[in-house]
């Protein structure tokens, strides 16, 4: 094992401020909006519920291998990092900061439910804002990169959010969706859905399926320093939104459903996009799983 | 509103939308003006294939008619709960449909999103939500789940939500609520077309920033937002 494997630090264990310093150069972060401006949350008081000084989600400016970049990280262990008022106003505000400053990229480490529910009405706005927001910085050229690798994945409008951002990074740990299991489970039952199930919950939604598909660009193990040499490596290449590019998203999508839609599980998609023994799929590390790729059909990112 | 109802109101007779399975796709006339036409009804449940179709519909009015103006009929119960579209990336689906409008508004069409019915949470974000300005039927109703689940969720009592939401517009899911926190520019009532006519020439061509946050803090709906997204884009 190498030197660097037996100093990893697991991204999904750290807190959000832990993967914001570790992820920068040393020293570089700066907050904006800290716990000490006490920006707290408006309506959870009502409800009984502790707010949190900056509810939940860390922003600010620091250094990428001496490159200026804008970064934000969502803190999981409150809310589920769900997008309340204020977390998604700093969000918004971030990606606006990002058109005057024009920073090297806006890096959002995204570990969400989606939307609040303890906010539900300004929650669900905030989340719309956050995404306009994030595709008037792309507009701008200003690459945005969502790196996902927290215990609580990424889901509800915050997938969305994900997908509409230039790259994706994710763990083999991650979770990338739109509706959580357990609101599946809830709606049509145990059959549809079973949440307790987490194999199926990680094939069915987790970075390897992800990565296999073509809904996250690079794959790296749950480690701070492997997703801050995806974030390097991807820096300087905003992707235009082009009619070109989203006819080319549009078919492939389109091809998806009629290659793979009657797949009733993520191991049959796997075997039909070439790869053998795939039910071994769940074994490989991130090494592993990238060096199938090239047998796997790359999806077009728009 | 039932959808035909609605498009009577909006443009006489001027209008060839069809409705296939819940999908509506089609254009209208107003002032002799041509409008791309496209959403959905029945409640819809958004899985891969509507969204993909929405897609479709957006991206031939950029292809073949360049600047013309899309009005986008929602009525959702958010996206459809199911394995499959999960397995498939619905996400990545729906924030398709969310691009290609975003590419329409880029290249200098008007998108307008209208909830005549129903609205709820994944199904409107990449719509209504993403459209230059939003706007509603008075009876339309907009939440982000029902209460039911929204207490299972949030291990917060139903009683409990069901009076906050008699009073707090960030629980209740009236559309005016909406209105008063930014998220809806106005309710459309009387004369729809004259509704429809001056909401048109509100929006600008290229598309202005996004005002929903300010609106909310000058309707007193949402009180902190503006404020908050200023002070970390100066800070």
């Amino acid at each position: 094992m190498s030197v660097a494997a037996k100093l990893a630090v697991s991204f999904a264990e750290s807190t959000a401020r832990e993967r914001v310093a570790r992820l920068l150069d040393a020293g570089s972060f700066t907050e904006i909006l800290g716990p000490s401006a006490r920006m707290m949350s408006p309506h959870l008081a009502q409800l009984g519920v502790p707010a949190s000084f900056d509810d939940g989600v860390v922003v600010g400016e620091g250094l990428l291998h001496g490159q200026p970049v804008l970064i934000a990280a969502q803190e999981g262990e409150f809310m589920g990092g769900g997008v309340g008022e204020v977390h998604g106003a700093k969000l918004v505000g971030l990606f606006q900061r990002a058109l005057r400053t024009r920073p090297a990229a806006v890096l959002v480490l995204a570990e969400s439910g989606g939307v609040r529910l303890h906010e539900a009405n300004a929650g669900l706005i905030a989340v719309s804002e956050v995404m306009r927001a994030l595709l008037a910085t792309r507009a701008a050229g200003i690459p945005t990169l969502m790196l996902i690798g927290g215990a609580n994945g990424c889901f509800g409008g915050m997938g969305l959010v994900a997908r509409c951002a230039d790259q994706v990074v994710m763990s083999d740990a991650a979770r990338l969706a739109m509706s959580g299991p357990e609101v599946i489970e809830s709606s049509n039952g145990v059959e549809e859905f079973d949440a307790k199930d987490r194999a199926l919950v990680w094939r069915t939604t987790g970075g390897k399926h992800r990565y296999l598909m073509g809904d996250c660009d690079v794959l790296v193990e749950d480690d701070v320093a492997a997703f801050r040499e995806a974030a390097l490596s991807l820096l300087g290449q905003p992707r235009a939104l082009t009619l070109e590019g989203l006819e080319r998203e549009h078919a492939m999508l389109a091809a998806r459903i009629a290659d793979f839609g009657d797949c009733g599980d993520a191991v049959d998609i796997w075997r039909k996009l070439g790869i053998q023994d795939a039910a071994r799929i769940v074994d490989l590390d991130a090494t592993q799983i990238r060096a199938l790729k090239p047998r796997a059909e790359k999806g077009a990112q728009p | 509103m039932i959808w035909t109802e609605l498009l009577d109101r909006l443009f006489a007779d001027q209008h060839a939308v069809t409705c296939e399975g819940d999908l509506l796709r089609g254009s209208a006339q107003l002032d002799g003006q041509t409008l791309t036409l496209v959403g959905t009804t029945g409640h819809a449940a958004i899985g891969v294939e509507l969204a993909l179709a929405q897609a479709r519909a957006v991206l031939d009015t950029v292809r073949e008619h360049p600047g013309r103006a899309i009005l986008l009929l929602v009525d959702t119960q958010g996206q459809r709960l199911r394995r499959r579209d999960e397995l498939l990336g619905i996400n990545r689906y729906m924030a398709h449909m969310g691009l290609c409008i975003e590419l329409a508004r880029q290249r200098g069409h008007r998108v307008l999103g209208l909830v005549y019915d129903q609205a709820l949470s994944g199904g409107f974000i990449t719509s209504g939500l993403i459209a230059d300005a939003c706007y509603a039927l008075p009876e339309a109703e907009i939440r982000v789940m029902r209460l039911p689940a929204m207490a299972r969720v949030t291990k917060i009592d139903e009683a409990r939500l069901a009076a906050l939401a008699e009073s707090n517009p960030v629980f209740a899911p009236g559309v005016e609520n909406y209105v008063a926190m930014g998220g809806v520019r106005a309710l459309w009532r009387g004369d729809l077309a004259v509704q429809l006519r001056a909401a048109l020439a509100h929006t600008t061509t290229p598309p202005t920033t996004d005002e929903r946050a300010r609106d909310g803090a000058i309707r007193g709906g949402r009180q902190l937002a503006a404020d908050v997204a200023q002070r970390v884009a100066q800070a």
